[in-house]
């Protein structure tokens, strides 16, 4: 179906011929022994131009296997700075780079692994206003995003660009890997036309991931950039591979391209980068909050009621595996549990919900008003506020 | 015929927990209508309010998009297994 496309290295106009040095020969003899790679794909890999979108938790092994492998330029793409929640998962980073950019840290390490290469450095946003123009430089662009919007837009650029773009994706222990934008290939609209609306997609109370789940879809996503750049054995083109770490199984379904895909079938309506953030159905810097209007406490206030002696019930929506983490000494009733046990509550008291972020317990409030219950309050900012404001000790997740 | 339903983790809350349910079903539109009657929640999770598959829910019938084989009129044979694959993003916390 697909033919292979010979990735062009697209060397400067006055470059010398390509070779390796004696240091790089023997850096690179794992690879130079092996007939699939040899001289002339390690020199192909030489030349190669890599952007990865994202150093997180697929962007980490990627990275590392890619500076290791001898991908001769990096592109790195990422906004974001170390915190200590991504160290269970994103490889690329230690202790001592908390706080730190996750771009400079990243590029230290790929600089200390293979100090032979050239790391490109974009702490950016990836926007529909600079996608084009970053992406254009490289042969292959390696999707290692968290969010729907950049998923489209990396999708939308890779394609205009006519550029290869291996798209990996994860959810607590389940992963999807496949090639797109190949030629002939199908992309990520034609997997799947729209993104989900905000309200839809799992709160975090489902949310989460096996920290070695990145390591496993990035490496995945390192092989087949590998392959595609010394075009050797089958790309995942056409092929959606499913990976469930749990059950520890792969599957592989049939990934066709869509003859009406607005981006890429026969007679394409999208020909430019749109507003992402208005395809997913998100406006400004968060999800539209539709629980505004839910009455609420603060923290600070609950905790002098509290004090104070007044009769409230406290109401812990949130899942029994975060209630083991921490909590208020609240009734546990997960907020999917909420209808079917409704009976256990007395509407006569009054009723604070609260859960990690006040998300939750909004959606627990605004049910709660419908089936009659009048004197309920949301805990503003929840759990996590409640840790700032009032009791330290309380642990944040 | 007996008919194996994949439930996908994102979705798995809205379904009891399951990995997977064996139903009886003759048509992918039979086995996906089955599955709601046993798991109410999942309903607004599949279907648009116009009564639509949502596009970023995909069903395969074993490995072929049924969007390429007949939508939800797919036959289901003994033993197939009916995949729900729906759109992932990453960690993103919102």
């Amino acid at each position: 179906m697909a033919t292979k496309p010979e990735i062009s290295a697209n060397p400067g106009p006055a470059s010398a011929p390509v070779s390796l040095s004696k240091e790089e020969i023997l850096r690179y003899s794992r690879h130079l022994i092996m007939p699939e790679v040899g001289m002339d794909g390690q020199l192909k890999l030489k030349q190669a131009k890599v952007l990865c979108i994202g150093t997180g938790g697929l962007g980490a092994p990627l990275g590392l296997y890619l500076a290791a492998a001898g991908v001769g330029r990096i592109g790195l793409v990422d906004f974001d700075t170390v915190d200590s929640t991504n160290l269970q998962r994103q490889i690329l980073f230690g202790t001592k780079d908390v706080g730190r950019p996750k771009i400079a840290a990243a590029s230290d390490r790929l600089r200390d692994l293979n100090p032979d290469i050239q790391i490109d450095t974009f702490e950016t946003h990836l926007s529909s206003e600079n996608a084009l123009e970053i992406l254009k430089d490289y042969d292959i662009i390696v999707d290692g995003t968290d969010n729907f919007p950049t998923r489209y837009l990396v999708n939308d650029a890779s394609v205009l660009l006519g550029k290869p773009n291996v798209y990996g994706s994860i959810f607590r222990f389940e992963g999807q890997v496949t090639v797109f934008g190949y030629p002939d290939g199908p992309c990520y609209r034609c997997l799947y036309p729209e993104p989900p609306p905000p309200g839809l997609v799992p709160s975090c109370a489902e949310g989460g991931v096996l920290g070695v789940l990145p390591g496993i879809v990035g490496s995945i996503q390192a092989a087949e950039t590998l392959k595609l750049i010394i075009g050797a054995g089958e790309p995942l083109v056409g092929r959606l591979l499913l990976f469930d770490a749990l059950a520890m199984r792969f599957r592989e379904l049939k990934l066709r391209k869509n003859p009406d895909c607005p981006l890429c079938g026969t007679n394409p309506t999208n020909t430019k980068l749109i507003d992402y953030a208005e395809f997913c159905g998100i406006r400004g810097e968060e999800a539209p909050a539709p629980q505004t209007s839910v009455p609420e406490i603060t923290p600070r206030e609950l905790k002098a009621r509290l004090d104070r002696g007044d009769d409230l019930y406290i109401l812990d929506v949130r899942e029994p595996h975060e209630y083991q983490i921490c909590n208020l000494g609240g009734q546990l009733i997960p907020l999917g549990d909420l209808s079917k046990r409704v009976n256990e509550l007395d509407s006569s008291r009054e009723i604070v919900a609260h859960c990690r972020s006040g998300k939750r317990s909004a959606e627990a409030v605004e049910f709660l008003q419908r089936a009659g219950f009048r004197k309920i309050l949301n805990l503003k900012g929840g759990i996590l506020a409640w840790s700032d404001d009032v009791d330290p000790s309380v642990p944040k997740y | 015929m007996t008919v194996k339903v994949i439930i996908p983790t994102p979705l798995r809350a809205y379904a009891g927990k399951q990995e997977s349910v064996e139903l009886q079903a003759n048509t992918v539109a039979e086995a996906l209508n089955g599955l709601t009657l046993r798991f109410g929640d999942l309903k607004k999770h599949l279907y648009s309010d116009d009564g639509k598959l949502r596009s970023f829910v995909n069903v395969y019938v074993n490995d072929e998009d049924i969007r390429y084989l007949q939508k939800d009129q797919t036959q289901i044979r003994d033993g197939d297994i009916v995949s729900i694959v729906p759109s992932i993003a990453g960690g993103a916390r919102n």
